[in-house]
């Protein structure tokens, strides 16, 4: 006999507990999945106030600024990968992941040297056992991150860009994402941070045959060098939501999977149950009526 | 009335996870680096750096606000101002006490590095404007 009726029960049982934590995720990612769109939400007024206010200055005056202008000979480029800090979300580590490894392959052909940065424990795990050097590494929040939390990494990123390369800076500045595409679909995605490219063209006022002049206060400089590092770190900010929205739609949908996997598995044992128990049942009969019979050859033989 | 539509200010203060304040005033006073600037309806169009961190709004109905909004900016364009911080709070919302404690904390800390510097001045807005509003 394969298996006995007890380990089919006993493996029925614990298949039917793992469905019901799979469940409770599935749940558990689909409530905050709300929260996390509804925080995407709420970002949005400040991004895009700021994308205005950068792009006005960018269009009406001529002010060349550090972050915005192209270095020549770029030849270190730092990637921010953005991953998950648990687990039970499917693909959605090892996907944005390889996208980072396609573009640092890409990179290492324009022979860029590579600084790595990585937020979300999965994406360090995997640098830390390739022993690959990690800049700086952030985690904890993936799946919640708070502007402050953005605006860290906006800081040491910054930083990091306006070292002059020979003192161990950075020419470029990637960012690997998930990009939120739908509750189905969600994609790993490539921005270039920095050097920014900023986009310009405020809609001009349509009616009026006058530009907004901009009076800067103090000046446009200052005035630029205060608002790009807060575009900086609300466009890092962006990524983040998006990569949180991401990873919380793939957990969702890996739960789900799973949970109809371990349904699946409990009809297939129960079947399997019934059947061993049915022959447990048919073979005793049998047994039982062949000793009856036996015993009633015996007497019919002795009377 | 075109005219009249153009008499007030469509206000807005961000912060960086929320928008903090919507409505229309009458008259906007923030103090940027190089000194107060009252903003009426028809200002022309600015960009200006945020110093002391606090902004007082006059609403159409009268109602007096301010609000902190430490390390912000302030845009004007077509009677639209946009205040921008990334911990844009409302004067009446923030606790005085608590405020001032925060403030005697960061006091406490000292002023010697940059980060020091703009917790004190972000302290200080705070209770500033929670003092105004009451």
């Amino acid at each position: 006999m394969p298996a006995t009726q007890r380990e089919l029960k006993d493996r029925r049982d614990s298949v039917t507990t793992i469905k019901k934590l799979t469940r409770a995720m599935e749940l558990i990612a689909a409530s905050r999945i709300v929260k996390a769109q509804q925080r995407a939400q709420a970002a949005g007024p400040y991004a895009r106030e700021l994308t205005r206010a950068v792009s006005a200055v960018a269009t009406f005056s001529n002010v060349d600024h550090p972050l915005t202008t192209e270095k020549p000979n770029p030849k270190r480029a730092a990637v921010l990968l953005l991953t998950s800090d648990r687990g039970q979300a499917g693909a959605y580590s090892s996907s944005v992941i390889r996208e980072g490894e396609r573009l640092n392959q890409l990179l290492r052909e324009d022979e860029k040297e590579i600084v790595s940065y990585v937020t979300g424990r999965k994406g360090i795990a995997y640098y830390t056992f390739r022993q690959r050097e990690i800049a700086q590494s952030w985690s904890g929040e993936s799946d919640a991150p708070s502007f402050a939390w953005a605006r860290e990494v906006a800081d040491k990123l910054i930083e990091a860009f306006l070292t002059p390369t020979e003192e161990g800076g950075v020419d470029e500045i990637h960012i690997v994402f998930t990009r939120f595409v739908s509750m189905l679909t969600q994609k790993p995605d490539v921005i270039r941070l920095l050097p920014l490219e900023v986009v310009e063209g405020e809609e001009a006022p349509a009616d009026e045959d006058v530009l907004p002049l901009y009076e800067f206060e103090p000046s446009a400089e200052d005035v630029l060098d205060g608002l790009l590092p807060k575009y900086v770190a609300s466009r890092i900010h962006y990524c983040m939501l998006q990569a949180a929205a991401s990873e919380l739609a793939s957990r969702q949908r890996a739960m789900k999977s799973a949970t109809d996997n371990a349904q699946d598995l409990i009809e297939r044992l129960t079947r399997e149950y019934n059947q061993v128990r049915q022959s447990a049942i048919t073979q005793e009969i049998s047994e039982i009526v062949g000793g009856a019979n036996a015993l009633a050859d015996a007497n019919a033989g002795s009377e | 009335m075109a005219e009249e539509s153009s008499k007030h200010l469509e206000v807005a203060l961000v912060a960086a996870e929320r928008v903090v304040w919507e409505g229309q005033a009458t008259i906007v006073i923030a103090r940027t680096t190089d000194g107060d600037v009252g903003i009426l309806p028809g200002h022309a169009p600015l960009l200006g750096l945020l110093q002391g961190g606090t902004v007082q709004v006059r609403t159409v109905d009268g109602d007096f606000l301010v609000a902190a909004a430490p390390d912000g900016f302030i845009s004007v364009a077509n009677d639209r101002v946009s205040i921008l911080a990334e911990n844009a709070e409302m004067g009446h919302d923030i606790d005085l006490e608590e405020a001032r404690r925060e403030l005697e904390q960061a006091l406490a800390t000292g002023t010697a590095g940059e980060a020091d510097a703009d917790e004190v001045r972000a302290a200080e807005a705070r209770v500033r404007a929670a003092e105004t509003a009451s």
